[in-house]
């Protein structure tokens, strides 16, 4: 047994030998870099990771990884990696979806692996449009955009990742920028170590079919009045100058200014990550631009029992009592005679 | 147990037990044909029932049926027409007069044939008469009155004295058949451990069954001597459990521990509950969210070193096209088990059909070759799960197993093997060496690449849907593409070397040979031993390897004058026949009723070709 302790890596570890084939200036190069980062730090031995992908740009994730990978097909991912997980819960598995293979086509594994909360990383790259067959709208695309299958804009409702993820009986949720190395690699390092299904989702850049679409909260000149990083314990201020906050008023989400209407520090909501209860934590995932600033950082992370232990617990629980060790005790159970 | 002054010797007996599909029929024929079994019978049964949970009352769609079929000698069909048949409401008539034989015994109960009933199931007055039945042998039982007196002083309410009925008439055929009660009274006993009063209940109808058909003096006992069967340990088994213990079984030989992802689909279910319940055995079984999840996952789980299978019938086969077509590429190994029923598409649920065999070989987009294997009875099953597992495992391809409703419902008894004297499977597992391993590597015997579990240390790799180089770098280049498919082919191809040759049943040259494969192996056998026995020069060949073929074919198939495809579908293996064997003319008989063959009109037709007509 390898000790983990012990164990040094570095980005460089992480990189395959195969050449990065996205888009100059696509926010998935980053991604990339901020995952072998929280990689090299998680302590893991490197042949304990799986990456597993569906179908996007994104998808590409595995061959970029030194790690084993399954690239595999349209929506399925979440399937595939809990299939991994299932049957070796000492590996790290990670999925790398897109927003339209993790929500359209992959939305009912998508849901169904975070009800069960099987303990696989997800990260949700969501670039709000279909990248690599160049340029449809996306479940998460905003209502009206135009696009080539849209070309008078949409006519949907947009799904939000986290309002989906806390529907489906979620008890891990983070947003990060694409563009954040060090915040993202401090969410994937506690989506990893976090017991149970995390969706992380990252607001994604795609310079060819949809540039700039979340720059309106991520550009270096609003970001900090625009969007709010969460940190569990800590008071919920934000703002260029810090003194903007969120407050609950009655049953909403209200934002404040310190100072103002007698309002100082003590009076802002302080951020639970650990609390179950969703109610809170499903606010602050629907926050919008430019009514709220959008949040960032973990938003719910609850302590909860994995699906893949209790598949164990329950083998390990029959296996003690019964009386039934091998097929050859199958096979002769029950009721059989002998022929003379 | 009273005086049996007359007995009739018979070789063999058809008995169908049918009625409302509340009555508890297929207990009434399980628990028949367990002691039939254990008496020493040969036999086969197949339960029939509607898809309907409860389909209204009384009507002919919502009858259930339970046919066995026993005998002194080997039996391997549950039977076409019977030879007694247990109604239990009008509309049973109805729907099993066409299954009876001219002269048979009809045991009905008397007092469900109301007006009500009579009219539900579509007749206007007396169904015997209707039916034109008076000189059957008929028995008007009044068995729930008599279910009601027997149980008058227990203190039951109405509907549990009611649901003994079927008890009351299992009694009367316990009588008939001349067999002993005491295996149905241990099994109640078991069943209603916690509730005595049921199982006493229960007990007291079979017995007032039995002494009421002892006392009517209109019955003649049958004695149907026990079977010469090969000596060794038995037990019964259906053709959907034998599947689930075969992958146990292949897993146990592997050293792996085996995983199944499915969907819950008529008639594959069986399969999955039965290994959803072993975890005794250490199986890993997740009932996934739909029919693609179930085989993605069991190849997420196969990616991580285990035995993995998925199950489903037809309309579940479609949907899990794509990733059978991953798990070609990703040469991982996977089993999946399609068990047939009438389609297309919801199509007849609950009836048995062998029109996916195209769907099974070609149902993919590109060139995706996998092998195809079919068991033939229920407890062979257990053999050829065993070996698609095998398959799978050594030639790092995936198998997919093709049975049918018939056979995943149909039972029998089953000499039980030693897990001693299954083979060994050995899969190619990656080796840490001095090269750098390389994904798509191969063995230069059967084409496999080596199969590398993460976790182990320096194997790090990546595999996927596209296109690969042997280093597993994504390639676009066309000679690599063509290399790659052809590779991949020839993998397939090369699984013939532990396939044995086709197996002739008579004659190694006649006049005729039946063709068939899979599920119809029972009905063409005793079609061909009865041709056979009447001097007829007719052989038998049925397939279980399908994909690749046996080496013999050709030469088999070149001794006979005729060849007869035989298949419950519009003629897709004698496409294939023809595709790959051009040189000989194929006839063909075929059915699509969701229904088997019966023996007679197999009959019938390979007459009528060997007289040239």
């Amino acid at each position: 047994m390898t000790n983990t302790q012990l164990i040094q890596y570095s980005l460089k570890d992480f990189k395959s030998d195969q050449e990065v084939r996205w888009c100059p200036g696509c926010g998935d190069h980053a991604v990339l870099s901020s995952v072998q980062k929280a990689l090299s730090e998680l302590g893991i031995p490197k042949e304990k990771f799986a990456f597993i992908s569906g179908i996007g740009c994104s998808s590409r994730f595995p061959y970029y990884m030194n790690t084993y990978g399954f690239h595999g097909i349209h929506g399925r991912a979440s399937a595939i990696a809990s299939g991994v997980k299932i049957a070796n819960p000492d590996l790290s598995v990670w999925q790398i979806t897109g927003d339209g293979d993790a929500l359209a086509i992959g939305g009912n594994h998508f849901i169904h692996t975070v009800r069960r909360n099987i303990d696989i990383n997800i990260i949700l790259f969501n670039n709000e449009i279909y990248g690599l067959t160049k340029g449809q709208y996306s479940p998460t695309s905003n209502k009206g955009l135009v696009t080539k299958t849209s070309p008078f804009g949409t006519l949907e409702e947009p799904f939000s990742v986290g309002e989906l993820v806390i529907g489906a009986k979620g008890k891990f949720f983070a947003r990060t920028v694409d563009t954040n190395v060090s915040l993202s690699t401090s969410i994937y390092i506690e989506a990893a170590k976090h017991k149970g299904t995390s969706v992380v989702e990252v607001l994604q850049n795609c310079v060819i079919f949809n540039n700039g679409i979340h720059d309106v909260v991520t550009d270096k000149e609003v970001r900090d009045d625009r969007t709010i990083i969460l940190k569990h314990g800590e008071p919920m201020n934000f703002g260029k100058d810090n003194r903007s906050g969120l407050i609950l008023d009655g049953f909403k989400i209200k934002v404040v200014r310190i100072g103002g209407n007698n309002i100082t520090e003590k009076d802002l909501l302080v951020h639970n990550a650990h609390e179950s209860n969703p109610g809170i934590h499903y606010m602050l995932a629907s926050m919008r631009y430019p009514e709220y600033p959008v949040a960032l950082g973990i938003i719910r992370a609850v302590p909860w029992p994995t699906y893949e232990t209790a598949v164990g617990a329950q083998i390990n629980d029959i296996q003690k009592n019964s009386e039934i060790k091998n097929m050859d005790d199958l096979l002769n159970s029950g009721s059989v005679w002998e022929v003379e | 147990m009273g005086k049996k002054s007359q007995v009739i010797q018979k070789d063999e007996v058809v008995i169908r037990f049918s009625g409302d599909s509340g009555d508890g029929m297929q207990l009434t024929g399980t628990l028949f044909s367990e002691t039939a079994a254990l008496y020493g019978n040969d036999l086969s049964t197949f339960p029939d029932y509607p898809a309907e949970i409860r389909a209204p009352q009384g009507t002919v769609g919502g009858v259930s049926g339970f046919t066995v079929h026993l005998g002194h000698s080997e039996i391997n069909t549950p039977g076409d027409y019977a030879d007694v048949l247990v109604a239990m409401n009008p509309a049973a008539v109805r729907a099993n007069v066409m299954w009876i034989k001219e002269g048979s015994t009809i045991i009905y109960d008397k007092d469900s044939f109301t007006d009500k009933n009579i009219e539900k199931a579509g007749y206007l007055g007396d169904p015997i008469k209707e039916e034109k039945l008076e000189n059957y042998n008929i028995i008007a039982a009044p068995i729930s009155s008599m279910v009601k007196e027997a149980l008058k002083d227990f203190g039951l309410d109405p509907k549990s004295v009611l649901r003994t009925k079927n008890m009351f008439a299992l009694g009367m055929a316990y009588w008939m058949f001349n067999r002993k009660l005491d295996y149905t009274e241990d099994y109640c006993d078991k069943k209603f451990k916690n509730e005595p009063g049921i199982a006493k209940a229960n007990t007291i109808a079979l017995r007032a069954g039995y002494y009421y058909a002892e006392t009517i003096e209109t019955l003649t006992p049958v004695q149907i001597s026990p079977a010469p069967i090969a000596k060794g340990r038995y037990r019964n088994i259906n053709g959907n459990t034998a599947t689930a213990w075969g992958f146990i079984a292949a897993a146990e030989k592997a050293g792996l521990k085996l995983f199944i992802g499915s969907y819950p689909i008529t008639p594959a279910t069986g399969i999955l509950e039965e290994l959803a319940a072993r975890k005794d055995l250490g199986v890993k079984s997740l009932q996934a969210e739909d029919e693609i999840a179930g085989i993605c996952t069991a190849l997420g789980a196969s990616f991580a070193g285990y035995l993995a299978v998925t199950t489903t019938s037809g309309p579940g086969l479609a949907l899990k096209s794509e990733a059978i077509g991953l798990a070609v590429m990703a040469e991982l190994p996977l089993v999946v088990v399609n068990v047939q029923r009438g389609g297309p598409s919801t199509g007849l649920p609950t009836k048995t059909e062998q029109a996916d065999l195209l769907q099974a070989l070609y149902g993919r987009s590109g060139e995706c070759p996998v092998v195809v294997i079919a068991a033939s009875t229920p407890s062979n099953c257990f053999h050829f799960a065993f070996e698609a597992a095998r398959i799978t495992l050594e030639h790092m391809t995936p198998v997919l197993l093709l049975t049918d409703g018939y056979l995943g419902n149909g039972s029998e008894p089953w000499r039980i093997p030693k897990m001693a004297d299954l083979p060994e499977i050995k899969s190619p597992f990656a080796k840490i060496g001095k090269e750098p391993y390389l994904p798509y590597k191969r063995d230069d015997k059967r084409l496999t690449r080596f199969w590398a579990i993460p976790g182990t240390p320096g194997l790090e790799h990546r595999i996927g849907g596209l296109e690969k180089t042997i280093k597993g770098t994504v390639s676009y280049v066309p000679e690599n593409h063509e290399y790659m498919v052809r590779i991949r082919e020839e993998k397939v191809a090369r699984v013939v070397e532990k396939v044995p040759n086709l197996k002739v049943y008579g004659k190694n040259s006649a006049d005729l040979l039946v063709v068939g494969w899979g599920g119809v192996y029972g009905h063409l056998i005793t079609a061909v031993r009865e041709l056979q026995s009447e001097g007829h020069k007719v052989s038998l060949a049925n397939f279980n390897y399908i994909k690749p073929l046996p080496q013999n074919v050709r030469e088999v198939f070149s001794k006979f004058r005729k060849i007869i495809v035989c298949e419950i579908n519009l003629g897709q293996f004698a496409s294939y026949l023809r595709m790959n064997f051009q040189e000989f003319t194929y006839h063909q008989l075929n059915k699509i009723q969701g229904i088997p063959f019966t023996v007679k009109e197999i009959k019938d037709n390979c007459i009528k070709l060997l007289e040239g007509k």
